[in-house]
């Protein structure tokens, strides 16, 4: 192990003796590694196990290309859904009093602690064979449940929170004087979002993007029990995975696990970079995408 | 409104049905062994696994925040991995890696301690999938702890073990117990990444989302949409407690 960075920190008094500290360190580096750096490594080696023409033959297999078409297809719809909303849910929320706020941001959160699984239920529920919408649904044939609609839909409901959850603390910090300020100037509305808010939430809503977009191409409990896993029609990514992986196909499943590890880590890097370049522009709660 | 469309109407929907299912239904579920058993497997491994998570996050968290070493910022990086990867990919991984063949599974099976396919197997994919909760909420609140009154105590003759129950962690808890509540809500309802390296034996390592869809399966929505309301249920405890502990935190603001 190499020495500490900072010669202050020998010193110091309240990080108690060397032993404890670098023990301290060591637990959390083996913790993080064995629990959560190795799951990638297996990702990466498994697929890569049997060369790479395997790996590249798993991805180009038909099955795999439309199921990678589909997920771009729903995160295509999702994304920017969710962004158009979710800065309008942050602006109506910290820019406005009215009843039922309170409750509105509760709500907000309803994704994060309900179950994927349980999401896809209410769909199915709603879009059902005997669900509420069932009979005006088949009236105008139109097919949602075990379709792309419910796809998209489900996809919906567990990622909306992202972009709201970063750009909330963003607005409530700034305040809206400089809206104020802008308005009186003699903007409109429009010019006002467009030449204020946004330059003071985009970094924010980038971040937000990017962790519903992650979130967005892997979402697996809620699709899977509105997709109906037709294969080359209404499976994602995800989806795939589990069917080469129960198939015993274990190569191609980890080698369409490595795409989406690879789009994980695309994330991870990005996501870095906006902390360490735009930090200061991210809300202070940047980190508490929890 | 489009809050209500996309997350309300969904919910409204499950609540109607729950309770349209009447005293007999929801009896006939709630007495069958089999529902019994994965509810119990699913609050025991989320509940073990969200006070391993909680302890190994506030430590992660500590370290990161107070001391200085090479990798520091990658280890910090590296605590959302869980977060942007797929479930279904961690949770084939995980299964690779502790299974009879696997990286670790290889090490441990020969001494009798099997995790691939069983109850201990859940528990660490759901540390997994909490680990980022725990340590992203407690994390902002240490970089926020003023040493002041750590030095004070210091000074003042306390030792560090007196410093961190009396000083640190009254200061902690409430995002101690968000990060645990949140790690328990995510590890209830959890799916992708369980699945696959549960076994999914009924009565022994079958989680009650997954019954939710055997259930469906079946055309018994009865039985899921049971199972459902109670998962629901209990989510929307996990997130009252988290507003009961935010409000908790002494400088008023939302951590949650």
């Amino acid at each position: 192990m190499a020495n500490p960075m900072r010669d202050s920190m020998i010193n110091d008094p309240l990080a108690g003796p060397r032993w404890l500290r670098w023990l301290l360190i060591a637990i959390a580096i083996v913790l993080m590694m064995l629990l959560v750096f190795m799951p990638l490594a297996m990702v990466l080696t498994a697929a890569f196990a049997k060369g790479v023409g395997v790996w590249f033959a798993a991805l180009i297999e038909p099955d795999a290309v439309s199921a990678l078409k589909l997920t771009l297809f729903t995160a295509a719809i999702v994304i920017p859904l969710n962004a158009f909303f979710g800065v309008l849910t942050a602006w109506a929320v910290t820019r406005f009093e009215f009843k039922g706020k309170r409750l509105l941001m509760a709500l907000i959160d309803v994704p994060f602690a309900v179950s994927p699984v349980v999401a896809g239920l209410c769909l199915v529920l709603l879009f059902g064979a005997n669900g509420w919408f069932a009979p005006w649904l088949a009236a105008h044939d139109w097919k949602i449940l075990f379709a792309r609609p419910a796809i998209v839909m489900a996809t919906l409901f567990i990622t909306f929170p992202f972009v709201a959850r970063e750009i909330i603390p963003l607005m409530q910090q700034q305040g809206s004087d400089e809206e104020l300020a802008a308005r009186s100037l003699g903007a409109g509305a429009w010019t006002m979002f467009r030449r204020v808010t946004l330059p003071n939430i985009k970094w924010g809503l980038l971040y937000g993007v990017l962790l519903c977009s992650a979130r967005a191409m892997g979402e697996f409990g809620a699709v899977s029990v509105v997709s109906g896993h037709i294969r080359g029609l209404t499976n994602t990514l995800p989806l795939h995975i589990e069917i080469l992986y129960n198939e015993f196909n274990s190569t191609a499943a980890f080698a369409v696990a490595s795409l989406l590890a690879g789009l994980a880590l695309i994330t991870l890097v990005l996501k870095f970079w906006l902390e360490a370049r735009h930090g200061d522009a991210l809300s202070q709660s940047h980190r508490r995408h929890s | 409104m489009w809050l209500g469309l996309v997350v309300l109407l969904p919910l409204a929907a499950l609540v109607w049905r729950a309770a349209g299912l009447g005293r007999a239904g929801w009896l006939h579920v709630l007495r069958d062994p089999r529902v019994q058993a994965s509810l119990a497997v699913s609050f025991e491994t989320a509940l073990v696994a969200a006070l391993l998570a909680a302890v190994a996050g506030a430590l992660v968290a500590w370290v990161v925040v107070r001391y200085r070493f090479p990798g520091r910022r990658l280890l910090d990086a590296l605590v959302d991995l869980p977060f942007a990867l797929p479930t279904a990919v961690a949770g084939i991984a995980l299964t690779a890696i502790y299974s009879t063949n696997g990286w670790v599974g290889r090490w441990l099976e020969p001494h009798g301690l099997k995790i691939a396919y069983t109850q201990t197997g859940i528990v660490i994919a759901l540390i997994f999938i909490g680990l980022p909760f725990a340590v992203r909420t407690v994390q902002p609140v240490l970089e926020s702890l003023g040493r002041e009154q750590e030095e004070a105590a210091a000074s003042l003759g306390a030792g560090r073990i007196t410093t961190l129950r009396r000083v640190i962690l009254p200061e902690l808890l409430p995002a101690l117990l968000t990060g645990f509540s949140l790690a328990f809500a995510r590890g209830l309802g959890e799916y992708g990444s369980v699945i696959f390296i549960a076994g999914n034996l009924p009565y022994k390592t079958e989680i009650a989302p997954l019954l939710i869809t055997i259930r469906l399966e079946e055309y018994d929505y009865t039985g899921a949409i049971a199972i459902a309301a109670l998962l629901l249920v209990a989510s929307f405890a996990c997130l009252l407690a988290i507003g009961a502990a935010t409000r908790w935190i002494p400088n008023g603001q939302s951590h949650a």
